[in-house]
C-alpha cells in the first residue's frame, strides 16, 4: 500500500489555486438539466392533494370522479379514511395524468370529508402548550446557585429565534419510472449513492435495481436525503400507469409546508460574571420545536462549554405543523444566537467591549489559541477599536434618526468527510475518466475532483473526465454535514495516485528509469531528476497497449491518514444601521474569519462563506414561518411573504480564511455550514449595540425594532 | 382549536375562481379583461372571431427565439409551463409561481417578464426571448459574467438572473453599481450568490460596451 500525502503546499500546480466552476457555464447559459427539467418518452405529471387542516380525522374520501377523467391515469389514496392527519400539508392522495392541468383538476374532483381536530401550532409561549411540552430531565454541573449569589453580575434574558423554511429553489421531487422490477429515478437529492436503497425499500425492489441519475440540484441546504412519502408515491402511480415516468414535484406552499426546516429556539437565559468579565455561571431553560416530533436541542452554552457552573432544562414542543430536517448546521445557529445574544447583554451590562468579554472567557472554549488570534484578525478588518462604541452610544451620521452598531458572534463545526470511493481509468489514448457517485450541490464538488486529479495527474483541468451524479459509479456518501469535500478529495488523490503509479510502471522500461524515480508534470511522465527524459503523456498511455487503467481510491472517514480532518472555528461581525423611526435596519458590512484545513479552491470557498452569511442575513432581518393559531395554517408559505434577503439587502461582505501551513497540514476539512453559524447572533447584537436596547426576538421586522424601542414586547 | 364537522375540495377557494384561477381560465385576448368581461358563462363560450377561446386546448403561435412555434394548449397554460412542458426550453425554472422570485426571467418584446404570470396565449404576436436564444454560436457575455465572477451555485435561479441581467443592460448600458442593486432586486437567490452576481452585471456591461450582441 503506498502512503498518501498531499503535495507540499509550495509545490502545488493546482490545488489552492484559484479555479474557476466547471460546470459554471452549462447553469449560466441554461443548459444544465436539473432532475425537474428532464422529460423522459411519455412522461406524465403527479399531483399532490394536501390537507388543508392542521389537525382531521379523515371520514370518507371518493377519488372516483378523478378517477374517471379523459387523461387521467391513475388516483391512489395516502391517507385512507378513518386516518388522522398531524398538519397543514400532509400528503393525502396523489394523481397521474397526461398533462400538468388535467392532473391538478383531478386533484379538486377528489372529495374529502375532514373531522375537525384540536390543533397547536405556535410553541413561542410555553404556558399554552400544555401536554404538548416534554420536558428533558435537568442537568447541572458545579453549583449554580452558589454563583449567582455570588456574582458581581447577572443578567436574565428572553431571546428567541423562529421555525423557518429551507425554501430550495427546486423544490422536492422527483421524475420516476417503475416498470417490472426495474426504477429510474431522476432525483432531487444530496444523496445520489443512497436514494435507491432507500426508494427500493418502500418499494420492495432490490437497491440494484435503482438506477439513479442526477446532474444538477436546484438546493438542498439538508432537506434533501429521502426519497420521501412523493417520490414512493410517484413510482406508484409509475406503476399503475403501465410503467410510464412520472413527475412528481411539490408546489411552492407545499415544498415550505411539509418538504422540512429548521427548529425554533427560544430561552430564558442567566448568566452569572464578575466584574472583570469572567463568566461564572449560565443557567438557561430552552424550548423548541421541530413539528410533531419535538424540536432539536440546541447545545447551550455555545462554544463555551468550560463554564464551570451550568444549569440546563430544555422543553421539546410538538405541533401540528410540518416535520424539521437538517439544515445548515443543524441547531448550531439557533445555539450560537442564544448565547451570543446573552454574552452581549451580559458585556453591556458590565459596560464591557463584547470584544473584551468575548477574549477574557476563550478559556472555556477547545480552541483558545483560534479565537483568540480569529478575534483579532476580524476586529482589524471591521476596525472594532476605532468604531465600537457602548450600547447605544454611537454618535448618529448623517440622518439623526439612523444609528450605527457593531457586533459578534462565535462558531464551530466539524467538517470531517464521509466515505468516498474514486475509480480513475487511464485509457491506452491518454483520455482519463473519473467517475464517482457524489452530487455536486453548487458547492464546487466537481471543481474540487478535477483539481485534486489534475494535481496528481499532471495534467491539464481540460483533460480530465468526470463522471458523478449516478447510482452506477463507485459510492460517495450524502452532502451533508460539511462531510463532502474532505471525503471526494482523499479519495481521488489516492484513485488518480494509485492510476499513476500503474502508469509509471509501465512506462519506466522506456525512459530506462524504474518507476519510483518518475513524476508526472505539465503533462508529461518524466524522470524527477533527469526531466530531460521524459515522454508525453500520450505518448506514455500508449506504453499500456491495449490494457487500459482501472484504479479505485478509498477515503475512510476512520483513517484519515492525513488527508482529513475535522474541527473548526469561526468568528463573525456585522456593522449595521437602524432608522429608529422605520425600525428598518441595514446590512453596512460583514465580515467572517473562518478557520479552516487545506482549501483546494479559495475561490469557490470564498463562494461558500458568501452565501453562508447571505443566508444567515435572510434568517436575521427577513425569515420566519408564520403559523395561524384559529386556522391552524402557515400564513405565509409563498415566495411573497416568506421573505429572503434580495441582491440590495446584503451589504459588503469581507472573507478572511484562515489558509495557513499549520492549518494546511490538517488536511481537507468542510467548510459550508460553519460560516452559516453566528450570522444572524452578530447581527442581533449590532442592532442591539446601534439601538441601545435588545430586539430579543428574530427576524429583525421592523415592527420588532420598533416596539422593542418603545419598550413593549413584540 | 375547535372541532367541527366540515368539508372542502381543497385546491378549490370557496369563491370558486382564485385570482390566478381566473386569469389563466379566462385565456381572453388582450384588452377584454380590461373591458371588464367577468362573466363565467360568458368565458366558457365558444372561441369567437379572435376573442375568445377554450377552455379546450386551442392553436397558438409563439416566436420564440425568432423562430415560430406552434402549439396546441389549453388558454390557461402559462409561458413557463409552455417552455418548460411543450417545447422543452428548460432554462427558465418555476420557482414561486406566483411572479416574486424572477426565476422563470424571459425577456418580452424587450422586457424583462416572469414568465410563470403570462398566459402563453397573450404571449403571441410577441417576441419572446429565452436563455436558450441569446448566445450566439458562443455564450453571451452576461452569461460568462457570471462564470468569471461566479455568480451562481445551485445554479436554479442562475438563467433568470441571466435573462434579468441581460434586459436591464439592455435598457441601462452603463450602470453604477448602485443601479445594478436597484435593477436586479426582482430576482432572489438561496444560496446566497449576490456578491458574485453585482460583480458579474459590472463586468458584463463593459464586455458588451460596443460589442453586438443578441
Amino acid at each position: 500500500m503506498p502512503e498518501y500525502s498531499w503535495p507540499p503546499m509550495d509545490e502545488r500546480r493546482v490545488i489552492g489555486k484559484p479555479t474557476k466552476r466547471r460546470d459554471g457555464l452549462e447553469k449560466s447559459t441554461g443548459r444544465a438539466k436539473y432532475s425537474s427539467d428532464q422529460k423522459p418518452p411519455g412522461m406524465l405529471f403527479g399531483a399532490l392533494l394536501t390537507s388543508p387542516y392542521a389537525h382531521a380525522r379523515i371520514t370518507s374520501i371518493d377519488t372516483s370522479e378523478a378517477e374517471h377523467m379523459q387523461g387521467v391515469t391513475a388516483v391512489r389514496v395516502m391517507t385512507a379514511a378513518g386516518k388522522e392527519v398531524q398538519w397543514e400539508g400532509a400528503e393525502i392522495a396523489t394523481v397521474a395524468a397526461v398533462t400538468e392541468e388535467i392532473a391538478n383538476d383531478a386533484l379538486r374532483k377528489i372529495k374529502v370529508q375532514y373531522e375537525l381536530l384540536p390543533h397547536l401550532v405556535r410553541e413561542e409561549d410555553l404556558v399554552k402548550a400544555g401536554n404538548r411540552a416534554k420536558p428533558a430531565g435537568e442537568q447541572v454541573t458545579g453549583d449554580p446557585d452558589k454563583a449567582f449569589q455570588e456574582a458581581d453580575a447577572v443578567i436574565e434574558g428572553s431571546y428567541g429565534i423562529p421555525v423557518i423554511t429551507h425554501c430550495c429553489l427546486e423544490p422536492h421531487g422527483n421524475i420516476v419510472q417503475f416498470a417490472g422490477d426495474k426504477v429510474n429515478l431522476w432525483p432531487s437529492t444530496q444523496n445520489v449513492s443512497a436514494i435507491g436503497g432507500d426508494l427500493g425499500k418502500s418499494l420492495e425492489v432490490p437497491a440494484a435495481n435503482v438506477h439513479v441519475q442526477m446532474q444538477y440540484i436546484g438546493g438542498g441546504f439538508g432537506s434533501k436525503f429521502a426519497a420521501d412519502s412523493w417520490g414512493v408515491e410517484a413510482a406508484r402511480l409509475s406503476k399503475a400507469s403501465g410503467g410510464k415516468p412520472v413527475k412528481m414535484y411539490l408546489d411552492r406552499a407545499t415544498e415550505l409546508k411539509i418538504a422540512g426546516n429548521r427548529p425554533s429556539a427560544f430561552a430564558n437565559i442567566k448568566v452569572a460574571a464578575k466584574k472583570d468579565g469572567t463568566i461564572t455561571a449560565w443557567q438557561s431553560a430552552s424550548w423548541a420545536t421541530g413539528g410533531m416530533g419535538g424540536g432539536g436541542m440546541p447545545p447551550l452554552p455555545y462554544v463555551f462549554t468550560g463554564i464551570p457552573n451550568v444549569r440546563l432544562n430544555h422543553t421539546a414542543v410538538a405541533v401540528n405543523a410540518g416535520g424539521a430536517r437538517a439544515w445548515r448546521a443543524p441547531n448550531h445557529p439557533q445555539a450560537s444566537f442564544l448565547t451570543c445574544s446573552a454574552l452581549e447583554d451580559l458585556a453591556a451590562k458590565l459596560r464591557m467591549d463584547p470584544l473584551e468579554l468575548f477574549n477574557k472567557n476563550l478559556g472555556y472554549t477547545a480552541r483558545e489559541a483560534t479565537y483568540k488570534a480569529q478575534l483579532q484578525k476580524a476586529a482589524e478588518i471591521m476596525e472594532w477599536q476605532k468604531r465600537w462604541h457602548p450600547r447605544g452610544e454611537g454618535a448618529s451620521s448623517g440622518h439623526s434618526s439612523v444609528k450605527q452598531g457593531l457586533g459578534l458572534a462565535i462558531n464551530t463545526w466539524g467538517g470531517g468527510g464521509h466515505a468516498s470511493q474514486c475509480r480513475t481509468t487511464i485509457n491506452p489514448d491518454g483520455s482519463v475518466v473519473l467517475e464517482i457517485g457524489t452530487q455536486d450541490l453548487g458547492t464546487g464538488t466537481r471543481t474540487a475532483i478535477v483539481m485534486v486529479a489534475a494535481e496528481t495527474l499532471g495534467l491539464p483541468l481540460g483533460a480530465i473526465t468526470l463522471r458523478i451524479g449516478d447510482s452506477d459509479y463507485p459510492p460517495d456518501g450524502a452532502s451533508g454535514g460539511s462531510t463532502t469535500i474532505g471525503g471526494v478529495s482523499p479519495s481521488t488523490l489516492k484513485s488518480t495516485t494509485n492510476a499513476r503509479n500503474k502508469l509509471f510502471a509501465a512506462v519506466a522500461p522506456a525512459l530506462g528509469a524504474t518507476p519510483d524515480q518518475l513524476a508526472a508534470v505539465d503533462g508529461r511522465i518524466q524522470v524527477k531528476d533527469n526531466p530531460s527524459k521524459s515522454l508525453p503523456w500520450q505518448d506514455a498511455c500508449r506504453k499500456l497497449g491495449t490494457n487500459k487503467i482501472s484504479e479505485m481510491g478509498e477515503n475512510n472517514p476512520r483513517q484519515p491518514g492525513g488527508l482529513m480532518s475535522q474541527g473548526v472555528g469561526g468568528i463573525q461581525m456585522a456593522d449595521v444601521s437602524v432608522d429608529t423611526e422605520t425600525g428598518i435596519v441595514k446590512m453596512n458590512k460583514f465580515v467572517a474569519v473562518q478557520d479552516c484545513g487545506l482549501v483546494v479552491n479559495p475561490w469557490l470557498a470564498e463562494s461558500q462563506i458568501h452565501g453562508a452569511a447571505i443566508m444567515g442575513i435572510c434568517a436575521a432581518l427577513f425569515e420566519e414561518r408564520v403559523m395561524d393559531e384559529q386556522t391552524g395554517k402557515y400564513l405565509n408559505a409563498d415566495m411573497e411573504f416568506y421573505k429572503l434577503a434580495g441582491i440590495a439587502d446584503i451589504g459588503e461582505i469581507v472573507v478572511h480564511m484562515d489558509i495557513t501551513p499549520e492549518n494546511d497540514k490538517r488536511g481537507v476539512i468542510g467548510l459550508g455550514e460553519p460560516p452559516a453559524i453566528g450570522v444572524i447572533a452578530c447581527i442581533g447584537n449590532a442592532v442591539a449595540n446601534a439601538i441601545g436596547v435588545r430586539v430579543t426576538h428574530v427576524p429583525l421586522t421592523a415592527d420588532r425594532v420598533l416596539a422593542a424601542l418603545e419598550g413593549r414586547n413584540a | 382549536m375547535s372541532s367541527k364537522n366540515d368539508s372542502e375540495v381543497p385546491g378549490k377557494p370557496k369563491s370558486g375562481v382564485s385570482r390566478r384561477g381566473f386569469i389563466r381560465g379566462a385565456g381572453i385576448g388582450g384588452g377584454v379583461l380590461g373591458a371588464g368581461l367577468l362573466d363565467k358563462k360568458a368565458l366558457a363560450a365558444p372561441a369567437a372571431e379572435g376573442r375568445l377561446v377554450g377552455p379546450g386546448a386551442v392553436p397558438i403561435t409563439l416566436k420564440i427565439n425568432g423562430k415560430p412555434q406552434n402549439l396546441t394548449l389549453e388558454p390557461r397554460v402559462t409561458l413557463l409551463d409552455a417552455l418548460r412542458n411543450d417545447l422543452e426550453l428548460t432554462g427558465a425554472k418555476r420557482v414561486c409561481d406566483r411572479a416574486t422570485c424572477g426565476a422563470c426571467t424571459v425577456i418580452l418584446n424587450g422586457k424583462s417578464v416572469y414568465s410563470c404570470t403570462v398566459l402563453a396565449i397573450d404571449a403571441q404576436g410577441k417576441d419572446i426571448q429565452t436563455i436558450e436564444g441569446i448566445s450566439n454560436g458562443k455564450p453571451h457575455p452576461v452569461s460568462e459574467a457570471f462564470v468569471n465572477n461566479d455568480g451562481q451555485q445551485c445554479g436554479y435561479c442562475t438563467p433568470g438572473f441571466v435573462m434579468a441581467a441581460k434586459a436591464f443592460l439592455d435598457h441601462n448600458p452603463n450602470p453604477t453599481y448602485e443601479e445594478v442593486k436597484e435593477g436586479l432586486c426582482g430576482n432572489l437567490c438561496r444560496c446566497g450568490t449576490y456578491v458574485g452576481v453585482r460583480k458579474a452585471v459590472l463586468e458584463a456591461a463593459k464586455e458588451m460596451k460596443g460589442g453586438n450582441h443578441a
